[in-house]
């Protein structure tokens, strides 16, 4: 055979981003797992506003708008990490990661795809919770009579970063340890194990007590509440931010590009 | 030695296994035979207890396999080779499982000697073996402790051509040892030639059973036919003599397709001086025969 | 060959002893660390709990702060304290994440034995930790009586080892508890740090804002009821919260989970 056979590429155009993102997105609900995981969040979530809802109307406690977002924000800022993390392991606990980048070998924009889910889904869930805070606040008008509306713009958007950031802060674990059950667990060391130690650290020693601010990415997000914080807050959220997100996600990411998939 | 009785095996309005009864004699292979999602895998699954029947039971040797103390010195079990911890290197795979029979260390040695897989290939991790490793390392498990009967899913799956030689001699030799084998396959070729006993599955209920001289004569009767194919010096002259004895005749590639056996062919070209140079008896009348009786379960139209 | 039997139709069990339990152990004692992450997950184990009292140590010495024998139990809060259950869940769900089950089921099919196997090989490592952490104490108790100007405290009791004890092992066992319910190693672990972390803080809240459940709190909550034991002293009442609580937290799901695994078709 003399010819020489190449393949005519010239007519079939890359697979656009969209649809990249269109198909992560389908497959974050699409098994019992993942759709259960979702839904959870909103149970959740709703479970607990109605609690609150109850409890405040029996014991005629004030609440305002802005109090049924916190609990909101509370909840969800440990089960959205949990998305961020499933949605990038679950591709290398079920192996379907061979599909997957047999399909579209430039890893970075599955990557991205996923990341930007993650987004999608964070922005879903701040509408629901916002939706359901909405819907407590007129009940509660409606049986006490009066309701404290407080909620701005800067909330919505504190609301809303904080939670997108939270996420982030699980992908970029996942990214890291590519394993889901290390990944929640390293998670929950990170937000739950590490602030106190960090305060205690903070409170024996001197030295550590002036660098903390700028190492500690929760207590540091607080900036994010408050829009009168200061250049040196902000400039700690983003020193803490590269630590403890660009960082692992950085690094994950290599590894995730030159990994051999099985 | 495997008594299956009356098994029924439902997933809500779903029907896995339909009311199958069949027995596996010892010192012989039987085959499990059907097309994909025919319920072989469900059968299998009830025999050693990991999916409750719906209705009938399963014995071997005369026991629920519940019942059978260390059951891996009696049965031994193949169901799915990569349902092992991907983690695991092979040789620990078979550690594991001889620590719980309570076998010496020795035996693992033995096993994996007997599959072909080599002390470097044995510190492997799961994760890295190929399909017909995996399937290798499936085999020496169930062999582990030294079972009087085998059950074995699609056990060929993923070996190759010296492998799946190397497995019928293993199983084959078995069962002429006195050991009772059931294996269970989608691929007939595979089946046919180590089976004494075939029982052919589809849609979840049995539609044929029997050796496969019993089949085919089934299939003759059922008006599918037994044919053969031959290929003469002179296939006209050939042709001619079996059409004067009232057979049928058609061409077929470079020879003819017959509707007799093969021996009525021989004869006709000896009484006729025709020089045969291939005689084949019809192999495709099993092939037909599965295909027909499975036809509603199969998923391609049969042309 | 004919189909005459050349062997009996059916199997002689006479000769066949039942799988004895001991065996079953050792197999899943084996299990927990001949994989890399069965091992990673133990040697963290160690160095987090190693890693923990060693900055312990050298902050006390290098701030005068008096700490003694028990301070050092009390830290390992943040190492077996949650690593532990950890173990405890994964223990049992990769088993079904790896569909491992199967094999381990069809060489045993009384799962009762298998499962019991599983949670007394994680009893026992709840012990070795224990054993591991009493004993990374008293050297660091004794660098620390060395090192620093403060004389060491040795207020070693058997009392406070053995709550000790009974701590380490309820923490494994709730989450061998939660993995048993839901036979999933995230889910399983996601609900137990939800259980330990914020529960606690609802169930405060809760009590603050209503009367009536400010009196059934002790009752219900498993993490507050263990504090006496923490603290080293529990009166009658106190333990029987811990065990009313530890009836809702841990006997309950670990009930509904073996009654599921031993029903459950295994795939």
């Amino acid at each position: 055979m003399s010819a020489i056979h190449t393949l005519d590429v010239s007519g079939t155009a890359k697979t656009p981003f969209h649809r990249l993102v269109r198909v992560e997105l389908r497959k974050s609900y699409d098994t019992r797992a993942g759709f259960w995981l979702l839904l959870s969040i909103a149970l959740i979530v709703l479970a607990a506003e109605i609690i609150v809802l109850a409890v405040t109307t029996v014991q005629d406690e004030a609440i305002a708008f802005g109090d049924f977002i916190g609990v909101a924000a509370f909840l969800t800022s440990f089960l959205l990490p949990v998305l961020g993390i499933m949605v990038l392991t679950t591709e290398w606990s079920q192996r379907s990661a061979m599909v997957t980048f047999s399909l579209e070998p430039r890893r970075p924009l599955v990557i991205a795809a996923k990341a930007l889910v993650g987004v999608l889904l964070t922005l879903a869930t701040v509408a629901i919770a916002i939706g359901i805070g909405a819907v407590c606040t007129l009940l509660y008008r409606l049986i006490e009579g009066h309701a404290d509306w407080t909620f701005g713009w800067p909330d919505m958007f504190a609301f809303l970063l904080t939670q997108v950031l939270a996420m982030l802060g699980g992908f970029a674990l996942a990214a890291l340890l590519l394993n889901t059950p290390a990944a929640i667990v390293a998670f929950f060391v990170y937000k739950w194990v590490l602030p106190p130690l960090f305060f205690a650290g903070a409170a024996l020693m001197g030295w550590f007590d002036s660098l903390r601010p700028w190492i500690d990415f929760q207590s540091s997000q607080e900036a994010i509440w408050d829009w009168s914080s200061s250049g040196e807050d902000w400039a700690q959220l983003v020193v803490s931010g590269i630590v403890w997100l660009v960082i692992p996600l950085a690094i994950g990411i290599r590894r995730v590009l030159r990994a051999e998939v099985k | 030695m495997i008594e299956v009785q009356g098994l029924t095996r439902t997933y809500g309005t779903f029907t896995a296994v339909d009311n199958i009864s069949f027995s596996c004699v010892p010192g012989t292979v039987t085959g499990f035979l059907g097309p994909n999602g025919a319920g072989k895998t469900t059968t299998m699954r009830v025999m050693v207890g990991l999916t409750p029947a719906s209705s009938g039971k399963v014995t071997i040797g005369g026991h629920l396999y519940k019942d059978i103390p260390n059951p891996g010195r009696h049965v031994g079990v193949l169901l799915d080779a990569s349902a092992q911890h991907a983690g695991r290197t092979g040789r620990e795979i078979l550690e594991l499982g001889a620590t719980t029979m309570g076998l010496p260390s020795s035996r693992v040695d033995e096993m994996l000697e007997l599959v072909s897989l080599t002390p470097t290939e044995a510190k492997r991790r799961l994760r890295n073996y190929s399909l017909g490793m995996k399937q290798r390392l499936g085999i020496a498990h169930a062999l582990l402790g030294d079972p009087s009967v085998l059950i074995l899913d699609e056990p060929a799956n993923g070996l190759d051509p010296a492998g799946i030689r190397w497995m019928r001699g293993l199983l084959k030799g078995y069962a002429e040892r006195g050991g009772t084998v059931l294996l269970s396959s989608h691929l007939l070729h595979e089946v046919e030639q180590i089976a004494d006993e075939m029982i052919l599955i589809g849609n979840g209920k049995i539609v044929a059973q029997g050796d496969k001289k019993t089949l085919l004569a089934g299939a003759a009767a059922k008006g599918g036919g037994v044919h053969s194919y031959a290929t003469a010096l002179d296939n006209a002259a050939l042709a001619a003599a079996l059409t004067a004895k009232g057979i049928t005749v058609a061409g077929a590639g470079d020879g003819l397709r017959i509707e007799a056996e093969s021996v009525e062919v021989g004869r006709a070209a000896l009484e006729a001086g025709v020089v045969l140079t291939d005689l084949r008896g019809g192999e495709g009348g099993l092939e037909d025969l599965f295909l027909e009786l499975t036809a509603e379960t199969q998923r391609e139209a049969i042309s | 060959m004919s189909a005459t039997a050349v062997a009996p139709a059916t199997i002689d069990l006479s000769g066949t002893q039942p799988t004895p339990f001991s065996r079953l152990l050792r197999t899943e004692f084996r299990k927990t660390y001949d994989t890399r992450s069965g091992l990673w997950l133990l040697i963290s184990i160690g160095i987090v709990t190693a890693l923990v009292m060693v900055i312990q140590v050298s902050v006390a010495i290098a701030q005068d702060i008096a700490v003694s024998y028990n301070d050092f139990l009390t830290s390992t809060t943040f190492s077996i304290g949650f690593l532990l259950p950890v173990l405890g869940i994964l223990l049992l769900t990769s088993e079904w994440s790896q569909r491992t089950a199967m094999v381990s089921f069809s060489l045993e099919p009384r799962r009762g034995h298998v499962i019991a196997a599983k949670m007394v090989v994680g009893i026992l490592f709840a012990i070795a930790a224990v054993l591991v952490t009493l004993a990374l104490a008293a050297v660091c108790t004794g660098i620390y009586g060395a090192l620093s100007d403060i004389p060491a405290d040795w207020d070693f009791g058997i009392k406070q080892t053995s709550f000790f004890l009974l701590l380490q092992v309820i923490g494994m066992l709730t989450g061998f508890a939660f993995a048993a319910l839901l036979l999933n190693s995230p889910a399983a672990i996601v609900v137990y740090f939800a259980y330990s972390f914020i529960l606690p803080t609802i169930f405060g809240i809760g009590a603050e804002l209503i009367g009536w459940f400010a009196d059934i709190h002790p009752w219900i909550d498993f993490n507050n009821a263990q504090v006496p034991l923490i603290d080293g002293s529990v009166s009658g009442e106190e333990w029987a919260q811990l065990v009313v609580t530890g009836i809702i937290w841990l006997v309950i799901p670990l009930a509904v989970g073996i009654w599921r695994v031993l029903r459950a078709e295994v795939k």
